[in-house]
């Protein structure tokens, strides 16, 4: 049977993920933004939340179990709040996720509780590469098989925290298959370079990575010598950034209605005008239709339904279309004051356009 | 519990229905483009004897008596099963769909407005031996998406308890096989006080062969043409004083007026599932006829590592599925009895509009072959565009939504 009703431990996690949003991200982000940095403790409060550790079974430190979907309605909450905040709380799961869904099981026991059971640690991840048609399944950074181990080479783009990260997960070609290598950081040949300056999401400390004939024993290789399913990984990551997406645009949307019901022009609020309100309910039109696609795409995720990955992909394709529309009409809805820094709808066009080229810094 | 598990119902409903539309409908939907006026017997007998024997009155959903709660919550899916029924119909043919017996808007007013017995009478005659249709006339010459301007006039009779009806109504969908080719009803809609504005609308049950209704034109369209619209002149026209639906006097507020709106609650995601359809049918032709000339989609690449057919398949395909899912919460909410005004029009407007343009991509990217009558492509476009119009054109749906969205009345905005 279908049903849109979330359950009630979702709506629990979508009440407190939606105050957290509310009372401390979205009032941080403003300057979080200008200066390029986020609060520990801010991080440190969302991580408690245990939206991450909710996703991991007991036996390796968590309390929970991974359900795409669940994380979804957390994610788009998180991001309502700010974009970069919320992708800085769920770093870990970054490399968290992956190693649950493909690692071995010593990489599982390795890994998860020191992730699970702890406070907030940096474990990144490093997946963009900077080409113009970046394609996540075609990657430029290399690695082949030397000896019993694996050699790996190349530059890795807007890899978060990396000059904090002890560990992290790094794909790379190996025969025109992405794989996944856990890599320790102070490995001989990874130097981490200047941290990027980009268009938005300054919050969020990214760095770029360069790799030079780095030696990763065999028992590295995610999910050990067979490898992993890299399209599986790929799907939650693009529903990850997705769902992100939904929160930016909500965001967006909401206070561009409110300012318009209140922004008086020629007699009568703006919102009164069809060509405001049309805008409007084009705007929430197009958020319900994509939301409605990415929990589509993670509930079949989770059912490891073959058709995850197709929907996935349009989920994602219709996310980023999305996000930009709705976060350009914020701003236009705003006029000249949406063009001012002072109101946040111009931050939340720059992260909008993000979404077209972030996959692979959130995962669900 | 967020799902997206189709149920076995509804699986064994779209298996059935499509074996309908790959036999009783594609093969014909040429000649009936063609042929516009004639009657598609055939298939309209095969669904009332198929529906009959499945024990199903019509597409709508079976009356609930009041306080009646046959499932639990949660369970019901009727108006889910009627929205796949609905979409697989229209892929099948969406004008041959409207040509489908024993319901349509008419049945769904009474299921929405109607009372207990007004239920048991008009809706248990769907049953019968020969076909019939039902109808819905709201729309005046002067009064289209402006349902409150109705001029068509409802005077009681005191001496003989009948309301008089006279007025002209037009664009009515599938009223000649209501009224004049079986004898069915057409749901008309009169004001029974015009200075009362809204609060004076209400609808009346006018059987076929009522005196001084008659059906006086029909019309020649774009497409549908399968589908019979007409115009239905009351002159004088005596309905039974228990054929109104809803309250007989004007009251204070405009209850009556809003409880006739709350049908497009149900109708209006209806519609978008019959878009969807055509749009789906457009899409699957469209692929087809690209692999046959080997050109294949290559799903998961970046977009800048994508031909242009690819792309614009691909956003087609995307368009096509999010629409259908604002479909499907709009009728599962219906289902579970949530006020859903603002997804239906939501549903509505998104699904109009997505049909229109993945069938102006579909006759773009064919070429010449788009365009050529030797496929059904270029009909599907035709068919298309109605559904950015009835139930509430894309723009009126949109004022709709919004006013919900921002907490407004019609008179804030307007």
């Amino acid at each position: 049977m279908y049903s849109f009703q979330p359950d009630e431990e979702q709506q629990m996690l979508i009440d407190v993920t939606r105050r957290l949003a509310a009372n401390d991200l979205r009032p941080a982000a403003h300057e979080a933004e200008e200066h390029g940095e986020i609060p520990v403790s801010l991080v440190a409060k969302g991580w408690e939340l245990g939206v991450l550790q909710a996703s991991i079974p007991a036996e390796f430190g968590g309390f929970g179990e991974r359900s795409a979907l669940t994380s979804v309605l957390a994610l788009e909450e998180l991001a309502y709040g700010d974009l970069a905040g919320a992708l800085a709380m769920m770093v870990p799961g970054l490399f968290a996720i992956p190693v649950l869904t493909a690692g071995t099981e010593e990489q599982k026991s390795t890994y998860l509780p020191a992730i699970a059971e702890g406070a907030w640690t940096p474990w990144s991840a490093a997946l963009i590469e900077y080409q113009f048609d970046f394609d996540p399944q075609d990657l430029h950074t290399i690695a082949r098989p030397d000896g019993g181990d694996y050699l790996i080479s190349g530059e890795k783009r807007l890899v978060p925290f990396a000059t904090e990260a002890k560990t992290m997960l790094v794909y790379a070609n190996l025969d025109g298959q992405t794989q996944a290598f856990i890599v320790d950081a102070k490995a001989d040949g990874v130097t981490v370079g200047e941290r990027e300056q980009l268009m938005g999401i300054n919050a969020l400390p990214l760095y770029s990575i360069h790799l030079d004939s780095v030696r990763i024993p065999k028992a590295n290789r995610l999910g050990g010598e067979a490898g992993h399913d890299f399209g599986a990984l790929l799907s939650a990551m693009r529903i990850g950034i997705s769902a992100a997406a939904i929160g930016v645009a909500r965001a967006s949307f909401e206070y561009a209605r409110d300012y318009a019901k209140e922004r008086e022009v020629l007699g009568s609020m703006i919102a009164q005008k069809q060509s405001i309100a049309f805008m409007l309910a084009e705007m929430a039109t197009e958020i319900e239709a994509t939301r409605l696609m990415i929990w589509e795409a993670a509930w079949l995720l989770d059912q490891d339904n073959p058709d995850a990955e197709r929907a996935a992909y349009l989920a994602y394709s219709g996310a980023v279309d999305m996000a930009m529309m709705v976060t350009d009409r914020g701003v236009q809805i705003l006029g000249g004051h949406g063009y001012i820094r002072e109101h946040p709808v111009e931050l939340w066009m720059r992260n909008g356009r993000g979404i077209a080229s972030l996959t692979g810094l959130a995962i669900v | 519990m967020i799902s997206f598990e189709k149920s076995e119902a509804i699986a064994q409903m779209q298996y059935l229905i499509q074996t309908v539309a790959d036999n009783m409908m594609r093969p014909y939907s040429r000649h009936f483009d063609e042929q516009e006026g004639e009657i598609p017997w055939e298939y309209i007998n095969f669904m009332h004897t198929a529906m009959k024997q499945m024990g199903a009155a019509s597409l709508v959903p079976q009356p609930e008596k009041e306080g009646e709660v046959k499932e639990k919550k949660g369970q019901r899916q009727a108006y889910q099963l009627m929205a796949y029924t609905i979409e697989m119909l229209s892929w099948g043919d969406a004008g041959m769909y409207l040509c489908t017996p024993r319901g349509g808007l008419g049945s769904a007013a009474i299921e929405a407005a109607g009372t207990p017995e007004q239920k048991a009478k008009f809706l248990s005659r769907l049953n019968g031996d020969d076909p019939i249709f039902t109808a819905m006339a709201i729309t005046e010459a002067q009064a289209g998406s402006d349902n409150s301007a109705i001029q068509c006039r409802a005077v009681l009779d005191e001496a003989t308890q009948e309301w008089v009806l006279s007025g002209e109504k037009i664009f009515i969908t599938a009223g000649h096989k209501a009224f004049v080719d079986t004898k069915g009803f057409i749901v008309v809609w009169a004001t029974i006080d015009p200075d009362a504005g809204r609060a004076g609308i209400r609808s009346f049950v006018v059987e076929a062969g009522a005196p001084g209704a008659t059906i006086t034109k029909k019309e020649k369209k774009l497409g549908i043409r399968c589908s019979d619209t007409v115009t239905l002149t009351l002159d004088n026209c005596r309905v039974p004083f228990e054929n109104i639906l809803g309250s007989p006097t004007v009251e204070p507020s405009t209850k009556g007026f809003k409880g006739a709106m709350e049908t497009f609650n149900v109708t209006r995601p209806l519609v978008a599932a019959s878009a969807l359809g055509v749009a789906r049918a457009a899409l699957e032709e469209l692929k087809r006829i690209l692999a046959e000339q080997g050109v294949e989609i290559r799903y998961g690449l970046p977009r800048q590592k994508m031909t242009n057919i690819e792309r614009e398949v691909v956003d087609m395909e995307r368009m096509v599925r999010s629409s259908w899912l604002l479909c499907l919460k709009a009728v599962w909410m219906s289902d579970n009895r949530m006020p859903n005004s603002l997804e239906a029009a939501m549903s509505k407007l998104h699904a109009g509009e997505v049909v229109t343009k993945v069938t102006q991509k579909a006759v773009e990217l064919l070429g010449p072959m788009g365009y050529s009558r030797e496929f059904l492509i270029e009909k599907w476009f035709r068919d298309a565009k109605i559904s950015d119009i009835y139930e509430g054109t894309g723009q009126i749906n949109r004022l709709v939504a919004a006013r919900q969205l921002l907490g407004y009345s019609g008179k804030e905005l307007r």
